[in-house]
């Protein structure tokens, strides 16, 4: 009675697509996932990057305040979304990975980092190219732009506590506690950035009053956001392969891999 | 002088070595606390030029901006809170080293972990000492110091008052990064690289408050955002950084 009943159960699971997730946490498996799905992120990051670009400076109209230096924004507001997203989601993995102990968790966060903190300054730098056309300077204390150059600075702190430790297990949760404090302190430090900036007083130009955008400004914005997200996913893919080799350059399965040709 | 030291050492620390004793006492908490902070300042008495070299290192720097950016009396003034703040900020953060590496050193960090009490509690007494020790005498002098800045009395007094309230908020906060650094290579550079951006808001309230009182607005909303931040750091960061000391020393 009890064979067929078990069998009914496995049957049922399988007719309601529920996929085993546990089964990619173990760092063999995630390894050839990764693999197969790493071009698929970048080829859509590409499709949806050209499409972005081309409505970013074909179909999008000239801004009537800012002429034509305005479409920097198609670069510069998806990374600096990224930038933020990415802080979170490198936190939530580091705090899975010191909560579970699933090493991969700890891999996914020490892989996002160095996106992450492309992403701040590349942020950053657009945000100068499009500060000096629209308010004559390179750079303005501004809350966003001072929060966005505090947050480089945690970025480069995670990278550099987790590169000054040798051992993976506890650079991984030193890492972890690291930017979990991190997370905890953006909010206050972006708050008191801002209530420092306004009390200041010394910045006149406001990014945060910007006039509203065309429709085509925005579908250009969000399909660039779209394309940098698909980016950032295939490059961290990328780069925690990598890291798994390394991590687990004793393993049998690796040493497999070095007959295989892939 | 040596062999009373070790002594007194020993006797300190007997708490430690009789846990059931010590769990049976509802106050054990409180004078595993008491012992803790009396054994800090205890050490810290015995190596005073410790607690003079982060004291010099705070003046220095505070002397160093009017030779940088030249004697006009105007500008000074308006810049003294801020240039005080970074100085006592950099002055703490040098200080942090010294919180866990003689007892990392010694073994003696291990015993406190080991020890019946809530390692955060412990935590807690080594900062509060260390705070006595380093945080305390940068407020003391630091009245001293606007006064060669020509702040008026109100001003000096809400900045003793506004370091009252950040620095030991800036010990808390340090805490975290000296645990997790500990007996790392490089670990003083690495330690600034993650404490400092951590540090932004108690520096952006603890110098708006002066310059609030110089413009004429008063310094209260400023010095309750410290007073919150402080109440926020003495509630959390004790036990994150036991936990950074469980991961350092595992």
């Amino acid at each position: 009675m009890r064979m067929p009943r078990r069998r009914m159960q496995a049957t049922r699971s399988r007719m309601a697509g529920r996929i085993n997730w546990f089964y990619y946490a173990a760092p063999q498996t995630f390894y050839s996932l990764a693999g197969k799905s790493t071009p698929v992120f970048y080829a859509l990051a590409a499709i949806l990057g050209a499409i972005g670009l081309y409505i970013g400076f074909f179909v999008a109209p000239t801004d009537a305040q800012q002429g034509e230096g305005y479409r920097i924004i198609f670069i510069h507001v998806p990374t600096a979304w990224m930038s933020m997203f990415l802080y979170v989601v490198m936190a939530f993995w580091a705090a899975i990975g010191l909560a579970f102990n699933t090493r991969l968790s700890s891999m996914m966060a020490q892989a996002i980092a160095p996106t992450g903190a492309w992403m701040t300054f590349l942020a950053l730098w657009t945000g100068a190219l499009w500060g000096k056309p629209m308010w004559g300077t390179w750079w303005v204390w501004d809350a966003r732009l001072t929060s966005e150059l505090i947050l480089l600075f945690l970025y480069l702190g995670f990278m550099a506590l987790q590169a000054a430790i040798d051992e993976p297990r506890r650079a991984d949760r030193a890492g972890a506690l690291l930017a979990i404090v991190g997370v905890v302190n953006v909010p206050i430090i972006y708050f008191s950035v801002q209530w420092w900036n306004t009390l200041h007083q010394g910045a006149s130009v406001s990014i945060t009053r910007s006039p509203t955008m065309a429709t085509t400004m925005l579908w250009g914005m969000l399909v660039m956001a779209l394309a940098f997200w698909m980016y950032c996913i295939g490059a961290t893919l990328t780069r925690v392969r990598a890291i798994i080799l390394e991590r687990e350059r004793h393993a049998d399965w690796v040493r497999d891999l070095k007959g295989s040709p892939q | 002088m040596q062999p009373p030291l070790l002594e007194k050492e020993g006797n300190l620390l007997l708490p430690f070595r009789a846990p059931r004793t010590a769990q049976m006492n509802a106050s054990a908490p409180i004078a595993a606390f008491a012992c803790v902070v009396r054994r800090d300042l205890l050490l810290a008495m015995r190596r005073r030029s410790d607690v003079a070299t982060t004291l010099f290192f705070f003046v220095i720097v505070v002397s160093l901006f009017p030779l940088g950016v030249g004697p006009e009396m105007n500008l000074l003034r308006t810049m003294a809170p801020g240039v005080v703040w970074v100085a006592a900020l950099l002055a703490s953060m040098l200080a942090l080293n010294r919180l866990f590496s003689g007892d990392y050193a010694d073994g003696t960090l291990e015993q406190l972990v080991l020890a019946p009490h809530p390692l955060g509690l412990l935590v807690g007494a080594k900062v509060a000492a260390h705070w006595l020790v380093t945080g305390l005498p940068l407020v003391l002098l630091a009245p001293l110091l606007g006064l060669a800045f020509d702040l008026n009395a109100k001003s000096l007094g809400i900045l003793m008052l506004s370091l009252l309230l950040g620095t030991p908020t800036l010990g808390l906060i340090g805490a975290i990064g000296a645990a997790l650094t500990l007996g790392l290579r490089g670990a003083g550079v690495l330690l600034s690289l993650l404490v400092l951006p951590l540090y932004i808001p108690v520096l952006i309230f603890g110098a708006g408050a002066v310059e609030a009182v110089a413009a004429g607005l008063g310094a209260g909303a400023h010095l309750s955002v410290l007073g919150a931040l402080l109440v926020l750091a003495v509630f959390f960061a004790p036990w994150a950084a036991a936990l950074a000391l469980r991961i350092s020393l595992e």
